[in-house]
């Protein structure tokens, strides 16, 4: 724990904000299906980063969130979240000095864990199994992890988020 | 609790929860209204002449139908009134929402719209364009509303096909041009081309309005059923506006007094039994 005072809970909530805008933005029908999931990859930076601040309640709450925006069973999004927050929270100690390379690996293995979960639910209630192409998202947004921990670094120095 | 919504006891956790994430919607909308607007108030004097004309000409054809139609509806509940049915036309109210334009989930097939419970909305409620039926409401928040189109792959409407009467039901395939209709024998009378309506059974669509056109029968003597696929006559893809009907018998309490909405009440019950003799 910090001895500081806790600083920028509004510039987390704002990313958090952006990250939910990026999701429903309108995109053209051939890159809707590559939109990576900006939700998680916010949440995990902020785990990574200040993991005494965002942990798995946000998780849980960006989650349900995110499920009354994209229509899907409430709870569904929040469970996967939370899970790869509590990942996040527990191995970021780890997952920070890995060069940016190693990171952007390991994040992508949370993002398939996301998605993984998010399908396994969506079986069981009976959705049919989409095609391979589900699983780009994850791809993507591996590839542009080093983006987001770059713009959301700047951010977090510039507003001195804590 | 993935499981307590199967039950619907989250319905307003979720609709409180909608109202949260009303304000990004509408920002995310906003560029998509403003140009919208922007193109409506810019447009030349000389496109909206041509607009209008277009569009007188396209009332005054609608209005000979409708004469027609009204001629031939009077008729056939003279023919009903024959025969001792009571089959109740009535005009149902209706609301025009538009469309936010929001992306959902790719794999479902799903709108927003933005009317909710405030206009009473209610879940189930069906979605039509100018061409046919679109969907269905499952999610109704405050301001917005979810729908499910037809296509969606969890989705199937009960129809009828128009020229035989033959009644069957049309499951959506996740893609947004095609419907299934997996369960017509082989040898039922089914042409490409035939109109398939709602057939209003399951009275949670109204029956009678078109649903799809049938673009391929496959008759294999081999199989017990028939593949059938058609297309959906609603631009479920493109329409920005769409129109939401009630059943009649729900606002009649509102309108008249308590006895008269008791025969209503009955007529529509009726319905659905004169529905199913043919």
């Amino acid at each position: 724990m910090t001895l500081t005072r806790h600083h920028g809970g509004l510039i987390i909530l704002l990313s958090f904000a952006a990250a939910m805008l990026l999701t429903i933005i309108p995109l053209p029908d051939s890159l809707r299906t590559l939109r990576p999931d900006w939700m998680a990859l916010t949440l995990i930076f902020w785990c990574l980063v200040l993991p005494y601040r965002v942990s798995v309640g946000s998780g849980f709450l960006a989650g349900l969130l995110l499920d009354v925006l994209s229509g899907t069973l409430l709870g569904e999004h929040a469970l996967s979240l939370s899970i790869i927050a509590y990942l996040c929270v527990r191995l970021h100690q780890r997952i920070r000095v890995y060069p940016m390379w190693q990171q952007a690996l390991t994040v992508m293995v949370f993002l398939v864990l996301h998605q993984l979960l998010t399908l396994w639910i969506d079986s069981v209630i009976g959705r049919p199994m989409p095609s391979l192409g589900y699983w780009l998202p994850s791809l993507v947004g591996a590839a542009l992890w080093p983006f987001v921990f770059q713009l959301l670094t700047s951010l977090r120095i510039n507003f001195s988020v804590q | 609790m993935t499981v307590d919504h199967r039950q619907h006891h989250l319905d307003d956790v979720r609709a409180a929860l909608s109202v949260l994430v009303y304000p990004l919607q509408l920002l995310v909308d906003l560029p998509g209204t403003t140009s919208e607007w922007f193109r409506e108030s810019l447009s030349t004097r000389r496109g909206l002449q041509e607009e209008n004309a277009s569009l007188r000409t396209q009332q005054l054809v609608l209005n000979t139908q409708l004469q027609k139609l009204e001629s031939l509806e009077a008729e056939n509940m003279r023919l009903r009134a024959l025969l001792d049915s009571s089959f109740q036309v009535g005009k149902r109210p209706m609301l025009i929402a538009e469309l936010l334009s929001v992306d959902m989930d790719p794999y479902r097939h799903q709108i927003e719209i933005n009317k909710g419970s405030l206009d009473h909305l209610y879940n189930g409620q069906p979605l039509l364009d100018s061409q046919g039926i679109m969907g269905q409401l499952i999610h109704v928040g405050p301001f917005t509303a979810t729908a499910m189109l037809i296509t969606d792959p969890s989705h199937a409407i009960p129809v009828q096909i128009n020229r035989t009467g033959l009644r069957t039901i049309a499951l959506g395939t996740g893609s947004i041009d095609r419907l299934d209709l997996p369960h017509i024998p082989t040898n039922a009378d089914v042409r490409v081309g035939d109109l398939l309506v709602s057939s209003g059974l399951g009275g949670r669509f109204p029956p009678g309005y078109p649903v799809a056109e049938v673009t391929s029968v496959e008759q294999d003597p081999g199989n017990t059923f028939s593949t059938v696929e058609a297309r959906p006559r609603a631009n479920l893809d493109r329409s920005r506006e769409v129109l939401l009907v009630w059943p009649p018998k729900l606002l009649e309490p509102a309108a008249g007094p308590a006895s008269a909405a008791a025969t209503p009440d009955k007529a529509t019950e009726g319905d659905t039994s004169g529905d199913k003799a043919p």
